[in-house]
């Protein structure tokens, strides 16, 4: 159901915008999902979650990342009781934040670790924890597939170069992500190949002041 | 303005996504990414690292109501948290360190002022505000300092820091920034250690300045 809407709201916009070429690159990808699931299915849960409060799509999240969750934040040493209190905190803000979350920017698992980072920190420190100013994507922007779909690709790269590391490399880059290290102990160690993601999503936030200009000629 | 030249370390933007930054250092990224978009794209880098480290994380099983007991909060009233806007030259987060109050300047001697906004175990986050021309009174510290300009500029040995720029500073580093010709220089300056202002007070009084 959820993977269906996705594809509409992905298709509106390829209507709105009339970019053929992304029209193209998006069917393909989404083509190949029905098959096997790639990570789209939950840039178009969120999507559906964010747009229509759709809750079937959040059902769908749950049941991908409540688990994955859980087992992240057991890794730390919490106990099972208390990780389902963090479980349950960290998917109700994402139910609640839902309007934030910019695919042009973020796949899903991005956007929710960041969600889970943000609110163990508020937990550890009795506080909310200082973020960022958000950028505002200007009312009436028009989603862009192709970056949405690029976005999710290096992503997807990312992911196999974590797989290719072998024991102790890969433990050590999952420690950092964990906030197990101190920024000195990060310093020390190479990392995964962050520089076509970085420049990805820089052109997601491009496009951000693009469509602000265009507002205002 | 001129462009952002001097950034925020890779490893601190990292520990930062991870929740792993003493919390003086976490205001000063916040801040600095609030006003440069390079700094804010490697940030999200490092949280679709995080994301993929999330999404590869073998999944424990769940107690059978939990995700009941999820859905039946979904239509929870919340209660609206404040959310600080960026006033002036103080960008969100700066907003958010001083609980949405104009800065409590206190004056340290030499037109050179000060507004502690944290001081405890991780370290120290403080306003600075220089008259042009004028040091800050020469001070070594221990361990870490990040001093990002929010109006202004200053120099030292190292460079020249306009808006929107980050020095960070080891304790190898005895250095005395001095704000340039223009807009007095305000800063916001974070430490992982208490400060020791070597001409100003006897190290032994600092718990009771607290500087
Ligand atoms: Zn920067």
């Amino acid at each position: 159901m959820a993977r269906i809407e996705a594809m509409i709201t992905l298709e509106i916009g390829i209507a709105r915008s009339g970019r053929p070429p992304s029209a193209a690159v998006v069917t393909r990808t989404l083509r190949k999902e029905r098959t096997i699931p790639t990570p789209s299915e939950q840039t178009g849960w969120m999507i559906a979650v964010r747009d229509r409060r759709d809750r079937a799509a959040f059902c769908a999240l749950f049941d991908h990342f409540a688990p994955r969750l859980k087992g992240f934040v057991m890794r730390s040493g919490t106990t099972a009781a208390e990780a389902e209190d963090i479980v349950q905190d960290v998917m109700l803000s994402v139910w609640r934040k839902a309007h934030l979350f910019d695919p042009h920017r973020a796949e899903a698992s991005s956007w929710i670790y960041q969600i889970a980072r943000n609110r163990q920190i508020d937990i550890i420190r009795k506080a909310r924890r200082l973020v960022p100013e958000e950028l505002a994507e200007p009312p009436g922007t028009e989603p862009d597939p192709a970056q949405i779909v690029a976005v999710e690709q290096e992503t997807g790269k990312l992911r196999a170069a974590l797989r290719r590391l072998k024991g102790e490399q890969r433990e050590v880059i999952e420690k950092a992500y964990l906030g197990e290290l101190s920024h000195q102990e990060i310093a020390n160690q190479t990392g995964l190949p962050l520089g076509t993601i970085k420049s990805r999503i820089r052109l997601g936030m491009q496009r951000l002041r693009h469509e602000l200009k265009d507002l205002e000629e | 303005m001129t462009a952002i030249g001097h950034h925020t370390p890779d490893a601190m933007l990292a520990a930062y996504a991870a929740g792993s930054l003493p919390h003086p250092f976490a205001v000063v990224i916040a801040t600095h990414v609030s006003m440069c978009e390079d700094c804010r794209a490697a940030l999200e880098a490092h949280q679709a690292a995080g994301g993929v480290v999330l999404d590869e994380t073998a999944g424990e099983a769940l107690s059978e109501r939990l995700r009941d007991r999820v859905l039946g909060h979904l239509d929870d009233a919340v209660e609206d948290t404040p959310v600080h806007a960026r006033t002036g030259i103080y960008p969100a987060p700066v907003v958010a360190a001083m609980s949405g109050r104009a800065p409590r300047w206190k004056a340290l001697g030499m037109g050179v002022k000060q507004d502690i906004l944290s001081a405890d175990g991780e370290g120290s986050l403080r306003l600075l505000y220089i008259p042009s021309g004028q040091a800050v009174p020469d001070h070594g510290h221990r361990g870490t300092e990040l001093t990002l300009v929010l109006q202004g500029s200053f120099s030292d040995v190292t460079g020249r820091f306009g808006v929107g720029d980050v020095e960070v500073a080891d304790e190898d580093l005895e250095h005395t920034p001095t704000a340039d010709e223009g807009l007095p220089c305000i800063c916001l300056a974070a430490t992982d250690a208490p400060l020791r202002f070597s001409a100003l007070l006897p190290r032994l009084l600092q718990p009771i300045f607290r500087i």
